[in-house]
């Protein structure tokens, strides 16, 4: 009986280490959160003469990086099924297409066209 | 008859058919939100120099931030109701999935909160060309009164002025000032000056205008400018799903918990698949949250 409470069972154990491993995802996402933000009160380009658009290209790769956690930990992508897999790289795929097409068909156009603003 | 695979995998996908299911939604909601983030870059790219909201300035901070923390918060709790009926701690589960629940609500509270401050919030053309931007006070036939906070509407339209009112000529003036309000028509908005009056002093507190003297007046809703317009499509899907996501927690969580008695392994994944569309407006938002309020 003394073993009760030393020793929690196997199972309640493996819980706990779910559970740090999901409390320091949960850390590191709101630590990039706080970056993000303080990032935003500074202008890289100008003030701090990097280059153009290094707010945006900094702040989307937080963005990404804290994305890719949530789907490796919390959605369990990083011990899935093959199927998913496959489900999401086509997704990867069309989602790239959409994006990219637009912007693609966006930036082409005939020189001589004009614009009214 | 019975569906096959609710709770046991399919031998050939190694997969119950429910995970199978709620990640081909998942895909068709990527390319539901994937258009409309193409949108943004598009209409981002395209507006008129000038037009588009500097970072920070037409979107309060501190409650966009909050929601993040909260979402994130819900996430990890979502998560760590699954695994508690993994390890079979009902009881603990559904503390956790009460605080997703909570945390939802709380979600939902701050957007109305932000959603109201742009639906109140006016931007009027006198037929003097002058222009005023402030809060709705009250409005009748007759005249509108609108209610002006000087130092804290600065972020709104973004320019900088002496005490005098007359605006700063710094070296980043063209290329940083950005007046929101350009749609209104170029006369109505030269040289970013609001809330002036005739003597060129700023007004602070409130103002009321005869309808007579009112020549353009709209609030700050999605129709006011091409930014708005985006953020509320945006925003306000992702809080469809927010609601439709949290509904779908809470009818698990409550009138649907029976199921834990009789088919606990249908149940889990029951509360799997609902957290990994709750996840999916968890990561939804992360990219919301800096395109609109920060970048």
């Amino acid at each position: 009986m003394a073993s009760d409470h030393s020793t929690p069972p196997k199972n309640l154990r493996e819980f706990f280490q779910h559970e740090r491993s999901y409390m320091i995802v949960f850390g590191t996402l709101l630590v990039f959160t706080v970056i993000t933000v303080a990032i935003a009160q500074v202008d890289l380009e100008h003030d701090h003469g990097m280059f153009h658009g290094a707010n945006m290209t900094l702040g989307l790769i937080i963005a990404t990086f804290k994305a890719t956690l949530v789907m490796l930990f919390f959605m369990h992508l990083i011990s899935e099924k093959q199927l998913i897999y496959l489900v999401l790289g086509f997704t990867a795929f069309f989602a790239t297409g959409l994006m990219g097409l637009t912007i693609w068909a966006m930036l082409d156009y005939p020189k001589l066209t004009t614009f009214f603003m | 008859m019975e569906i096959p695979f609710t709770s046991k995998a399919r031998p050939d996908t190694g997969l119950y058919n429910a995970k199978v299911g709620i990640w081909l939604f998942l895909a068709s909601e990527v390319m539901l939100f994937g258009a409309l983030f193409s949108s943004y870059i598009m209409l981002r790219i395209g507006a008129p120099e000038g037009t588009w909201p500097l970072p920070g300035k037409m979107l309060m901070t501190p409650p966009g931030a909050i929601n993040t923390a909260v979402l994130i918060l819900s996430s990890v709790t979502v998560v760590l109701a699954w695994a508690s009926l993994k390890f079979g701690n009902f009881a603990q589960y559904k503390k956790f999935q009460a605080v997703t629940i909570a945390c939802a609500v709380v979600f939902m509270g701050i957007k109305a909160y932000e959603y109201h401050d742009k639906l109140t919030h006016y931007a009027i053309v006198k037929t003097d060309g002058s222009v005023w931007d402030g809060h709705m006070v009250t409005q009748d036939d007759q005249s509108v009164t609108i209610t002006i906070h000087a130092h804290e509407d600065e972020g709104d339209h973004d320019h900088d002025h002496d005490h005098n009112g007359h605006a700063h000529d710094d070296e980043h003036a063209d290329s940083k000032h950005v007046n929101i309000n350009a749609y209104l028509g170029v006369k109505a908005v030269k040289d970013f000056e609001y809330n002036v009056d005739e003597h060129g002093h700023h007004v602070d507190g409130e103002v009321t205008i005869p309808r007579s003297e009112i020549a353009k007046i709209t609030n700050y809703g999605p129709q006011h400018s091409t930014y708005l317009a985006i953020y509320f499509t945006l925003t306000g899907l992702h809080a469809l799903h927010v609601c439709g996501g949290a509904f779908v927690i809470f009818m698990i969580w409550g009138p649907l918990a029976k199921m834990w008695e009789t088919d606990p392994e249908r149940y889990i994944n029951r509360v799997e698949v609902s957290g990994l569309f709750w996840h999916f407006v968890d990561l939804v938002w992360i990219f919301l949250f800096p395109l609109l309020y920060l970048l």
